[in-house]
């Protein structure tokens, strides 16, 4: 597991601890995640790894799982 | 025009016939020259409006497309001789200059919404200050007329504008069919606030006559009527002697207004949006569905989640994130958990975009106080609830009985209640007044209103009762059933005799219990003043 995405499913568990982030791939559809942790997930990564992360990102297929965040914050690491 | 008006319905099943009729490829011309012909009727001038809006989302939202490839190109075409860091540059700087062209857009709509909708407003509260501080001069206030469904179809626009600045869709290249996506009259009464990429395939696929899809469409339409005529204008005569007589009105009246004003409102919006989804059905356009029986909800979250789901969707997509991100918010996020701690730096940009979103939900539904301190109220129960969520999660668990199908029908009359209480600044139209009749459930105590035939005052009738009592039912019956999919679907799979069956009763139904009668005029739908 990368660094980013250990990091990242700690902070997802800080918002859901009876989830389990390393399987579910469906945070958004599942309707586990909502508007409210979205927002709070961004200012946390945000803050953890340093990038922006605009609006038009915050789209079901970036957030429905630890790994497709951990995608996203490295594509935006990179960028 | 309403739905309810003779001339709509003879016009839509002219248009109805004629479209089946005529080639594939004109059936979305028709649908512009039904809707341009639709519009036309609710003012003339009103089409100027909506002329605007959709020329100056054309031409912009081609500009940003051409300069989006035209960058892509540009960076291609250097993609050897320019560092990363250059390349960055250059995206960044030409994103700038296509969001110029985006704001541009939405300050003209949303500028022309600004004036027609709450210059008057505004002005008048300037004056208020003004006199405040003692000063004698007041600026002149000039009241616009708002043309109809403006606010649905300037926010459906512009969402469209803002996608396409996003590159989520290509932009489109033909102006007539933008304008079929901008127009489509049975949206232009109450929305629904489609998406481009939901509405503009069915609206330009122009499908043949299917007689499953339209017969369920037109059960659709009778049903929405039914809510429509039978029950929200058969009510409604109740909710007007409550507020037009509040010093006589007041006690377990207020608490019976709530009940009223919610059957009302719920009867006329989703019946409205259901006469809207029944026609695109009949002419094969899938539109959003708009409502998920609401008053099952077990908290205001999951209301609003339920109810004017697209309107709740757009201001998420294009408000409430944007403003949640944007580098000012951030930065109060970094500040705040430096200074007050990481706790509230962590939760400070969602509340306080939950805030502004919901002061702007107030505003969009009308140019008044009342709607404001209504959508801050809704704002300030959420956050509470948000709050309180880990204290519900530890109830939950230490309380067996909390988890059972009769406590979840607990939460849903509570919420229901709740959100009852809340439209009661929407009922009443006036802030103070509000509180007071609010105050009157705790201190007038009147119960034998409930048994001594003083409802019966009201405008409403025995039989009235009657009607409005089956009619309820008849609405939790439906959404009960419709809990494991579409009635009318499975009713169709069974046996197409009973599904026939189904419209004729619906149409008997609408025609016998309609709130007719000598003088009859279908009141204006609620939310198409908004």
């Amino acid at each position: 597991m990368s660094e980013t995405l250990s990091t990242i499913i700690e902070i997802l568990q800080d918002l859901h601890e009876d989830v389990d982030f390393e399987s579910e791939t469906k945070l958004i559809d599942n309707k586990i995640l909502d508007s409210f942790d979205i927002v709070t997930l961004i200012s946390e990564l945000s803050n953890e790894f340093d990038i922006t992360i605009p609006a038009d990102k915050i789209i079901p297929e970036n957030f429905n799982s630890a790994q497709a965040l951990a995608n996203m914050v490295e594509e935006l690491e990179d960028e | 025009m309403l739905f309810t008006d003779s001339i709509f319905i003879i016009g839509l099943t002219l248009l109805c016939i004629v479209y089946f009729l005529i080639p594939k490829r004109f059936r979305w011309m028709l649908l512009l020259a039904g809707s341009i012909g639709f519009y036309a009727y609710s003012g003339p001038l009103n089409l100027i409006y909506m002329a605007v809006t959709a020329l100056s989302t054309f031409l912009i939202t081609l500009r940003i497309e051409k300069m989006a490839a035209s960058a892509k190109d540009t960076v291609t075409a250097h993609k050897s001789e320019w560092s990363r860091d250059e390349k960055k540059a250059f995206k960044e700087k030409a994103k700038k200059k296509r969001f110029r062209w985006l704001v541009l857009c939405l300050v003209l709509n949303f500028g022309m919404l600004a004036v027609v909708k709450y210059g008057a407003f505004t002005l008048h509260n300037i004056n208020s200050v003004i006199g405040w501080f003692g000063g004698s001069k007041r600026l002149p206030v000039r009241r616009f007329l708002l043309p109809m469904g403006m606010s649905f179809y300037l926010f459906q626009t512009m969402g469209y504008a803002i996608d396409v600045y996003r590159e989520k869709y290509p932009a489109e290249k033909n102006f007539a069919r933008l304008g079929l996506f901008v127009s489509f009259f049975p949206q232009l009464i109450q929305g629904p606030i489609s998406r481009y990429d939901d509405l503009a395939k069915g609206l330009y696929a122009g499908n043949g006559y299917d007689p499953k899809r339209v017969t369920l469409g037109v059960q659709r339409i009778l049903w929405g009527y039914f809510k429509k005529v039978a029950l929200a204008d058969r009510v409604m005569p109740a909710v007007t002697a409550l507020i037009s007589n509040t010093d006589q009105h007041q006690g377990m009246y207020v608490l019976m207004g709530i009940l009223y004003y919610t059957l009302r409102i719920y009867a006329d919006f989703t019946g409205g949006i259901d006469i809207t989804i029944g026609i695109g059905q009949v002419l094969g356009i899938p539109i959003t569905e708009n409502f998920n029986r609401p008053f099952f909800s077990k908290n205001i979250t999951e209301y609003w989640r339920r109810w004017h789901i697209t309107l709740g969707t757009w201001f998420k997509d294009y408000l409430f994130y944007p403003i949640s991100v944007c580098q000012p918010m951030l930065k109060l996020s970094k500040w705040s958990r430096e200074k007050l701690g990481k706790n509230v730096g962590k939760y400070l940009p969602v509340y306080v975009s939950t805030v502004a979103v919901w002061f702007v939900t107030g505003l969009w539904h009308g140019a008044a106080w009342n709607f404001i301190v209504w959508g801050l109220m809704n704002a300030v129960v959420i956050l509470i609830s948000e709050r309180l969520t880990p204290l519900y999660g530890r109830f939950h668990k230490k309380f067996a009985w909390s988890n059972t199908r009769a406590y979840d029908g607990f939460m849903a009359l509570r919420t229901t209640f709740l959100m009852g209480l809340l439209r009661m600044f929407d009922c009443y139209l006036n802030v103070p007044l509000t509180f007071k009749m609010f105050g009157t459930m705790f201190y007038k105590w009147n119960p034998q209103i409930l048994w001594d035939g003083s409802l019966m005052k009201l405008g409403l009738s025995k039989p009235d009762y009657l009607v409005l009592g089956v009619g309820v039912l008849l609405l939790f019956t439906a959404s009960m059933l419709g809990r494991r999919g579409s009635v009318r679907e499975r009713l169709w799979e069974k046996s197409r005799f009973l599904s026939c069956c189904l419209t004729v009763a619906l149409l008997l139904i609408v025609v016998v219990f309609g709130a007719y009668g000598i003088g009859y005029d279908s009141s204006q739908f609620i939310y198409n003043q908004f």
